[in-house]
């Protein structure tokens, strides 16, 4: 198709680079540096999407971020990419884009029919049309609105893309490079502060990209190319385009998405899709510059009906005509700019200019043009379905109420302006509390919370000599406050024509007998009735009427409605804006994707992952691997077919037996050291602390102070001042802080100190009836007998040349041992037991046998030790002092801790002796019951006991103790289970705990 | 994001940190016999005061040393860092 639209000799695209591209299917060309909606438009291309709520034809209302109309989906890469505005994303070779929101195409759209049943669709009609029947919900009314709803389909596919997060910190940080973001960056740069001035578009410049002015003996774009090229040659400062500061957060703390790859057919090798910038600013300049309002008229939402100011951009910015007949309907200045611009590029535009008589250089300069002014005129409506055709004007009265001489004139297009709203988002997002200037009808920032500064037309300075004369000295005063540097540069003079003042007018009113519908909202479909309706059914605060309406909701936030919905709220209940006030502005200013947000932090990557010494041995020797934590611990190890629970049974039966050995290493190990180590540890343990001599470990429960068990584990008294605590793997980090807390800031007058020693140590665990033999033929030159190192013994020996520790500690319940190295000195450890072990039938266990072991012996876990439990639950109650107050003891008299019937840990094993418990069933007296069935209490853990080759489960029920001997059930309503089962004790095997002495 | 001057080691983010609530709650004494209303309010109750709050960071991910920070609650803006056994204002 050709480029009928495209103008030759203007704009700033690239002519050299011819780019293809499809829209819905079909093929178009474009030049390198368009826009969809650029190389769209000099296609003739107007209608790309459908509305929200009416399915109404959409076109092309703006040019930049405030788009509200050109939202589509992009495939890239075999990527869906849905939210994709067309006035900002730039088009590449192969670029594929559709339409949203329309079925079975953009200009067959069946939605539309909602256009004619527009009085089923008033002002919060999902509050009134889907109520009734109530059971009519979840079948009916949600699956339609859930289909009808949103812009576009989300990919559902894993995204393959990269995107990385960077934080940064400078003096100042500056949003938007238009004249006054480039002036205040040189300024502050050329004083020696560290600047970072970010831009959203491709192109720097903002408004000196379309403005006909001059700035020192240069045109606008010269002058902000030779600025541009000085800052990026600066070694203080990073200048970045499409590059959108979107959040505003505490304490300075600004975040930016920068599109590195958006623009192009593909990612590039080691360069993120998109990277997220935290930016901590000592000092924030917002120059984020305005948005033009648009003019209220009949089906002003019309294709074709677009901002004049993106008229004008298309024309210098993309050599594009958006129409060859417009007409140019404005309350101030801006109109004329467009208008001449569009007659210097051979198209005659009509102009309607809502004010009386104005008088100024750019009138003038419009008539002298020959272009056709009419003053005192309004557009009433815009006529045309899927594009203007037409449009019907009218001359209004002084008091702006009274139509006369309406008329209908052809045009093609409908350029509206109703003056300029300032971009005051960042700033409301870092708490300025914005106030309203009556001069520009519209709020601009007032006090600022944090360190930042409202510069150029966001402030409210529409004219370039105001603009660039603050930003020099913003730009130079607050780098001097960072830098104390004082070097100034001079502000070069201005050359800009001089405005006369805009109209206040903003809404046509409707002539007699025509119900056109005057859109505010355009994405979401809100006109003026929608606001005028809400406000009869009582609706008072902006904020309620925003939610009631949708007004300046969706993608793009109101960038273009919110005003007008604020003038028209305070012009029905007789108040001035700034009595109604303006709803809250939020990060972020433009929507972000959500792999941006998330970053290089995905599935696995989300956190470290933790590897014992000995992990490569587990590997090879075909261990299956477990989360534990961020750790990977073995889970089985795998010998030829054999599934999970027969390794984990052969592994487990095998310590029984013989021996086995377990990689503990990802146990919490602290080093607890000083002269009040030991009251120290009297203090946090349940147990008595004081009289535990050298050489010897005990087992300690610690509380929380309201008297929940947090964790359990042994610690063994190394020397006299020096212990080591072994603390559960997935509570190790809180247990250290635990500890800090008490040594720091309750008790600091005890000279203790702590520190995690967890990858210092490599851990084993030798356990079963041949350990001792074992560790004999490891440690030939220590005494390891039932004398020489007894039971819960600790000593320090030789292992083939290095430096190792023993622990007689057991967790399975068999004779154990625990022995650690250095970390470095692991692997050797492992293979050195591996090797010597052979001979007395030695196996590696995982996990899960470990699980089996300690289930079938009653020792407690994370699963019983679940932040519900008090010692007394756990079957600790031994282990509490009477004589001694320690954390959380105060908690355990509470009445609740002190009833007879509380919870217990109990046996639980199937009557049939083959039926294993789902863990997390309940275990009931009654299966029958009605419901809700009163609970005993739950299962906590299960095994396959492999002492008596039955399943065997652990409980906590009510009154536990008491239970005992009892026949209940255990039932499970997720895995639809009833198990008829007998309560016992919970030391199922070796109950007097002969063999760990042994 | 928080910028919390940590005495040790100087201004850091918030992700570098843990709360640790109110810093003006202080432990009942060992071995004093304490109603359990008073018990009660120490483990439980604790003030959301609007405004001036002194409260503990730990600084986890740095010095690991508890620190309290005098923050409002309201704006962020933190008035001053203290070391663990400093003396507030």
């Amino acid at each position: 198709m050709s480029q009928d639209f495209r103008l030759e000799n203007i704009g700033m695209v690239n002519r050299n680079k011819k780019i293809s591209f499809t829209f819905n299917g079909k093929k178009y060309f474009g030049y390198e540096g368009d826009t969809i909606a650029s190389a769209l438009i000099a296609n003739g291309v107007h209608l790309v999407g459908r509305s929200f709520k009416y399915h109404r034809p959409r076109g092309f209302f703006g040019v930049g971020v405030d788009e509200p109309y050109a939202i589509l989906q992009l495939e890239r890469n075999n990527e869906r990419d849905p939210n994709i505005r067309a006035t900002e994303q730039e088009i590449f070779e192969g670029l594929e884009v559709k339409s949203v929101n329309c079925w079975p195409s953009v200009n067959f759209d069946i939605g539309a029919i909602n256009n004619f049943l527009k009085m089923f669709f008033p002002a919060g009609f999902y509050y009134k049309t889907f109520m009734w029947p109530p059971s009519f919900w979840y079948k009916i009314y949600e699956p339609f609105i859930r289909m009808a709803a949103g812009f576009g389909e989300a990919s559902i596919k894993h995204d393959k893309e990269r995107y990385e997060h960077k934080y940064e910190y400078c003096d100042l940080l500056i949003t938007g490079s238009g004249p006054s973001g480039l002036a205040s960056a040189y300024a502050a740069a050329k004083n020696g502060a560290r600047v970072i001035l970010a831009e959203d578009k491709p192109r720097y410049g903002g408004s000196l990209l379309t403005s006909d002015v001059n700035i020192g003996n240069q045109t606008g774009v010269e002058w902000s190319e030779k600025i541009i090229t000085e800052l990026k040659s600066m070694s203080n400062v990073i200048v970045k385009n499409r590059s959108q500061v979107f959040g505003y957060y505490d304490h300075n703390m600004l975040v930016m998405s920068e599109r590195i790859s958006d623009h192009l057919p593909k990612t590039q090798k080691y360069l993120p899709k998109q990277r997220l910038w935290y930016i901590r600013a000592k000092e924030v300049l917002i120059s984020s510059g305005s948005i033009e309002r648009p003019l209220v008229f009949g089906n002003n939402d019309t294709p074709g009906v677009m901002l004049s100011s993106a008229a004008k951009e298309y024309m210098k910015v993309y050599g594009v005509l958006v129409g060859k007949k417009p007409l140019i309907f404005t309350n101030n200045d801006s109109g004329y700019e467009t208008a001449i611009e569009f007659k210097k590029n051979g198209v005659n535009p009509i102009i309607l200019d809502t004010r009386k008589e104005p008088y100024s250089d750019i009138i003038t300069e419009a008539k002298n043009l020959g272009i056709e002014i009419k003053y005192s005129y309004v557009v009433v409506a815009a006529k045309g379905y899927k594009k203007v055709k037409s449009a019907d004007i009218a001359k209004i009265s002084d008091n702006k109420k009274d139509l006369s001489n309406i008329e209908n004139i052809e045009c093609d297009c409908i350029c509206v302006s109703g003056f300029w709203t300032p971009s005051i988002h960042l700033a409301s997002q870092s708490g300025n509390k914005s106030e309203f200037n009556e001069k520009i009808d519209a709020f601009i920032p007032k006090k600022s919370k944090q360190k930042e500064n409202t510069i150029g037309s966001a402030n409210g300075k529409f004219t370039l000599e105001e603009t660039i004369n603050e930003a020099f000295d913003k730009g130079y005063e607050v780098s001097n406050k960072i830098t104390e540097n004082n070097n100034k540069v001079s502000i070069p003079t201005v050359v800009e024509k001089k405005s006369s003042e805009h109209d206040k007018f903003w809404c046509v009113p409707l002539p007699k007998g025509k119900s056109y519908k005057r859109f505010l909202d355009f994405q979401n479909d809100v006109a003026v009735t929608d606001i005028e309706l809400a406000l009869r059914e009582g609706f008072r605060s902006i904020e309620h009427v925003k939610r009631y309406t949708t007004l300046g909701m969706a993608t793009d936030q109101g960038k273009t409605s919110n005003l007008n919905g604020l003038q028209l709220v305070s012009d029905i209940e007789n108040k001035v804006v700034p009595q109604v006030g303006h709803t809250t502005f939020r990060p972020p200013y433009t929507p972000v994707s959500i792999g941006a947000i998330v970053g290089r932090e995905v599935g696995k990557h989300s956190k470290p992952t933790r590897k014992s010494p000995m992990h490569e041995w587990h590997r090879k020797n075909n261990a299956v691997f477990v989360d534990a934590g961020v750790w990977l611990r073995p889970r089985y190890y795998k010998h030829g077919n054999e599934t999970l629970f027969e390794a984990s049974k052969r592994e487990a039966k095998n310590v029984r037996k013989n021996v086995g050995v377990c990689d503990v290493t990802t146990l919490g190990k602290i080093d607890v050291k000083g002269p009040d180590a030991a009251e120290f540890l009297n203090r946090v343990y349940t147990n008595a602390w004081l009289k535990l001599p050298v050489g010897k470990a005990r087992y300690g429960v610690m509380l929380r102070e309201d008297g929940i068990v947090m964790d359990d584990g042994t610690t063994t008294r190394i020397s006299e001042n020096h212990y080591h605590m072994t603390t559960t793997t997935a509570q190790a980090a809180n247990v250290l802080s635990h500890l800090e807390y008490y040594l720091q800031l309750v008790w600091p007058e005890l000279n203790v100190n702590v520190v995690s020693t967890t990858e210092q140590w490599a851990g084993a665990a030798i356990a079963g009836p041949n350990s001792r033999e074992l560790l004999t033929k490891l440690f030939p030159n220590t005494d390891v007998s039932n004398e020489g190192l007894p039971f819960m013994g600790y000593k320090e020996a030789d292992l083939f040349g290095i430096p190792a520790k023993i622990y007689r500690i057991s967790f399975s319940g068999e004779l154990a041992y625990e022995v650690n190295v250095e970390s470095d000195y692991g692997n050797f450890m492992w293979e050195k037991i591996m090797e010597v072990g052979k001979e007395f039938q030695i196996q590696p266990y995982g996990t899960e046998a470990l699980s089996t072991l300690r289930i079938e012996m009653g020792h407690v876990a994370g699963s019983e030790l679940d932040g519900r439990t008090i010692p007394h639950d756990a079957s600790l109650e031994g282990l509490v002092s009477k004589k001694k107050d320690f954390i959380g003891k105060r908690s355990l008299s509470r009445s609740a801790f002190t009833k007879p019937d509380r919870e217990k840990i109990v046996g639980v094993v199937p009557l049939d002796k083959t039926t294993s418990i789902p863990e997390g069933s309940y275990i009931v007296k009654d299966p029958k019951a009605k419901l809700p069935n009163p609970k005993l209490g739950h299962v906590s853990a299960s095994c396959w006991s492999v002492e008596y080759d039955n399943p065997f489960s652990l409980a906590i029920i009510k009154d536990g103790k008491n239970m005992i001997g009892q026949k209940l059930f255990a039932m499970s309503p997720l895995k639809n289970k009833t198990i008829p089962v007998e309560i016992v004790s919970s030391h199922y095997v070796d109950p007097e705990g002969k063999r760990v002495r042994a | 994001m928080l910028y919390i001057f940590c005495p040790h080691c100087g201004s850091r983010s918030q992700n570098e940190f843990a709360y640790g609530g109110d810093a003006t709650v202080k432990r009942p004494e060992l071995n004093k016999e304490i109603s359990d209303q008073d018990w009660d309010n120490f483990v439980y109750l604790r003030k959301s005061p609007r405004g001036k709050h002194l409260e503990l960071w730990h600084h986890i991910s740095g010095c690991r040393q508890w620190i309290k920070v005098e923050r409002d609650t309201s704006t962020h803006e933190i008035f001053k860092t203290y070391k663990a056994d400093e003396l507030t204002e």
